[in-house]
């Protein structure tokens, strides 16, 4: 059972958020392992596997990159482990630009305002990949599915940008 | 005339018949039992009517004294006067000596990094006394609810890591007492008002507690208590407060050093006058010096908060961090809920309130909420409320990694991952016919290995001899509800599982547990064999239960082969379980779970599709 089919959703790439997590509620209540409290010690094992197994398909499922990545594995293209490497240049361009704005986020002198505003320039341009992605990975062409793995790959840069400020920002909590 | 109704033989346990549980709050400063009579939590008194239990535990030559005894010679001798061990927990005793606090207790190291308190009871460790402390509280619960109880919940600080959980688990092992779950404080609290509110949507929980911090970000719906993020420090409490107020004091009456008895008298002395700024706005530290004079010194409230704010601060910014996290924006929660005795310094109310901007919630007991929302879990846990909604979905703290090249942490499982969570990730040999390696996992989020808390080192044996990166070795990480690691490990071409020795860092091994505890017992009431008998009838006719119940169920998914297979090793096990041999038992238990593996397995894949059948029909 794949996770679309573990949540009885078809494989699309956007996906009811909400309906998902009530799904979601629903298979812990039949899997959690505190519902095996008193069951022997083999149905808690499973439990603790099932439970694991459903915790994962949630957070893949709600992931855009892990989602993304995981319909092209349903597909047969592994990308999990793979080196990344982009040759559009002026995305590329806009990585540096965001990277040297990272660098220069303790120099600023509202330091939340620049941290806020860059979390919103991330995620408006990640929505857009988001927004293209959703039609390649509806079509089954090789064409489109490549042109995905590329798109993934930016996405998967994006993520490095969001974690890399999280980190600015949680450095500065401390 | 009434009819008697006659059970079927085998199917006994009358279903009125309460299973015993309790929820136990173990506090840096003060602990509590709870439990569920009559449909409602509440603490248990001790035959004083005191509900809390003060976290102290005293070795003198002939006893060991718990609670409010040894906290009277608290200050009169030190060094066997063991206060806040909750701190000691996990940690290693470097980790204990950097930090700012001068201890009285005479310390060494076990082999295996544990600090040793040396007292005149000889030398014990953190998860020993931490066992003291939880003794009382069980002979109480056991008084007061009549009979032995099947298991206890434990609480513990959601920040805690694994080697913390673990330490603690193992003080209620060395009793010999089964902990149902590990359950974290501010969840617990969670349950005790979600429960008691009926509210829904999201609450913050901030539970400042003697020696620790936690925050919660959680999602109530419809019985469902899900955990958003957590965060906190496992190391700040109200006792650094009290620590910072004795330093002030200290120079304030430029003394350099006292001697251990003084200095734990002024420890008192200045958590008294923490107490009293909670509503005055002034107060008189006085200390006796051994000459004979009196110190004395006004602190104000403004004083104290003053000292106090850099690490209020580091609760907020906790907050931040946590609801950042959980990708929840301030206006999107509904109540933050105050929690642990530390939370009544104003200083901190203020600036809780004034992050989140709304008013908090204080009128449920700060002290008490914790253990409540323990015995409601162990109630449902036991099996009291078989119809019962609750479901807890907590969180793991802080990252898992393992060791890599040049000390670097790579990352397996992020914080805030939901629990239980397995992660498999694949390894390589690095030479020609290398048959075993290394492992290093630790915790915390920094990147380099030092950064991070070591918890355990394993070493993978058995890799069959092949060239440098043809063999393939796939580590699985588990983490269970409770929060606590364990590993596995298969070498994928071959598809042998490989033996891995777990050493915990800062913690006992499954060896030094089962000697305490034959140690304890060789002490106590009860014989070790004995126990180990019991135990092992106990699940025997738990897992024939539960068995028999399947079969009568979903017979359907078994062959006619498989049925006879499973039906001649319960039969099996129903002999053994008769007779006296616990190892016997074990065995047979073994072999019915080796039979009823898949049957097991696919039971639990039919609930799973069974899970969402009604609802997938109207919404796809």
């Amino acid at each position: 059972m794949n996770y679309f089919e573990l949540f009885s959703f078809t494989p699309t790439y956007h996906i009811d958020t909400v309906l998902l997590a009530d799904r979601y509620r629903e298979l812990q209540k039949t899997v959690h392992p505190d519902k095996f409290a008193n069951a022997s010690e083999q149905d808690k094992r499973i439990a603790v596997q099932r439970a694991a197994h459903v915790n994962d398909g949630f957070m893949t499922l709600t992931d855009p990159l892990l989602r993304a990545e995981y319909m092209l594995s349903l597909h047969g293209i592994e990308m999990r482990h793979e080196s990344t490497t982009i040759k559009d240049t002026q995305f590329l361009m806009q990585q540096i630009e965001w990277r040297e704005a990272l660098e220069d986020i303790t120099d600023s002198s509202d330091v939340d305002a620049c941290i806020s505003q860059l979390y919103q320039s991330f995620s408006t341009y990640a929505k857009q990949i988001e927004d293209k992605l959703s039609d390649l990975l509806s079509s089954l062409s090789d064409a489109d599915l490549l042109q995905a793995t590329d798109l993934i790959r930016k996405l998967k840069f994006m993520v490095k940008l969001k974690t890399e400020l999280e980190r600015i920002e949680d450095a500065l909590f401390d | 005339m009434a009819l008697l109704q006659i059970a079927e033989p085998g199917q006994s346990a009358a279903p009125h018949q309460r299973r015993l549980a309790v929820g136990i709050d173990l506090g840096t400063t003060n602990s509590l039992v709870a439990a569920v009579r009559s449909g409602v939590a509440n603490t248990l008194p001790d035959e004083k009517t005191h509900h809390s239990l003060p976290s102290v535990v005293r070795y003198t030559e002939e006893s060991i004294e718990v609670g409010v005894d040894a906290e009277l010679y608290s200050a009169q001798d030190p060094q066997n006067t063991i206060i806040s061990v909750k701190r000691f927990m996990g940690r290693s005793l470097s980790d204990i000596q950097s930090g700012s606090q001068d201890l009285p207790y005479q310390l060494e190291t076990s082999e295996n990094g544990l600090p040793l308190f040396v007292t005149k009871q000889g030398k014990v460790n953190p998860i020993q006394v931490s066992a003291e402390i939880l003794k009382p509280l069980i002979i109480r619960a056991e008084k007061t609810l009549a009979g032995e109880l099947e298991g206890v919940v434990i609480t513990v600080p959601a920040y805690f890591d694994d080697a913390q959980r673990q330490g603690t688990k193992d003080a209620a092992g060395l009793l010999g007492v089964k902990v149902l779950r590990l359950l974290n404080e501010p969840t617990a609290a969670a349950i005790a008002y979600g429960l008691d509110s009926a509210q829904e949507g999201i609450v913050a929980i901030y539970d400042l507690g003697g020696g620790t911090f936690d925050i919660s970000i959680l999602r109530l719906h419809k019985g469902v208590f899900e955990v958003l993020a957590t965060g906190g420090n496992s190391a700040l409490g109200g006792d650094d407060f009290d620590h910072l107020l004795h330093h002030y004091l200290l120079n304030q009456w430029q003394l350099d050093s006292l001697s251990a008895t003084l200095s734990r008298q002024l420890l008192i002395e200045s958590r008294k006058i923490k107490e009293t700024l909670t509503t005055e706005n002034h107060a008189i530290a006085i200390l006796n010096l051994d000459d004979g004079t009196q110190l004395s010194h006004k602190v104000t409230k403004s004083t104290f908060e003053t000292l106090i704010n850099a690490l209020v601060k580091k609760t907020v910014s906790s907050c931040r961090r946590a609801l950042r996290d959980a990708g929840i924006k301030i206006d999107e929660v509904l109540e933050i809920v105050m929690v642990g005795g530390s939370t009544r310094v104003p200083l901190v109310r203020d600036m809780v309130e004034s992050f989140f901007e709304k008013k908090l919630l204080t009128s449920i007991d700060p002290d008490r909420v914790v253990a409540i929302g323990a015995a409601i879990q162990a109630d449902i846990l036991v099996g009291n409320k078989p119809e019962s909604d609750l479901l807890l979905l907590d969180v793991l703290p802080l990252s898992l990694g393992i060791e890599t090249m040049g000390g670097l942490v790579e990352k397996i499982v992020s914080r805030n991952t939901t629990i239980p969570v397995a992660k498999a990730q694949e390894f390589t040999t690095f030479k020609d016919g290398q048959t075993a390696m290394a492992f290093h996992v630790v915790q915390g989020e920094r990147e380099l290995v030092d950064d991070c808390r070591s918890l355990a080192r394993f070493t993978l044996k058995g890799i069959p001899p092949l060239t440098a990166g043809a063999a393939h070795i796939r580590v699985t990480f588990q983490v269970d509800a409770d929060g606590l690691l364990s590993v596995t490990a298969m070498e994928k071409s071959t598809g042998a599982e490989s033996s891995i020795q777990v050493k915990p860092s800062f913690g006992l091994t499954d060896e030094e547990i089962g000697a305490m505890l034959k140690d304890s017992m060789a002490n106590g009431k009860e014989d070790i064999t004995r126990r180990m008998l019991a135990e092992q009838k106990v699940e025997a006719a738990r897992v024939l239960e539960t068995l028999n119940a399947a079969l009568k169920k979903d017979s359907e998914l078994l062959s006619e082969d498989e049925r006879s297979l499973i039906e001649q090793a319960m039969a099996r096990l129903a002999t053994m379980s008769c007779q006296d041999d616990a190892d016997a038992i074990a065995i047979a238990i073994e072999v019915v779970d080796a039979s009823t593996q898949n049957f097991a397995a696919k039971r639990m894949d039919n609930s799973i599709r069974l899970a969402l059948t009604g609802q997938s029909v109207d919404s796809i």
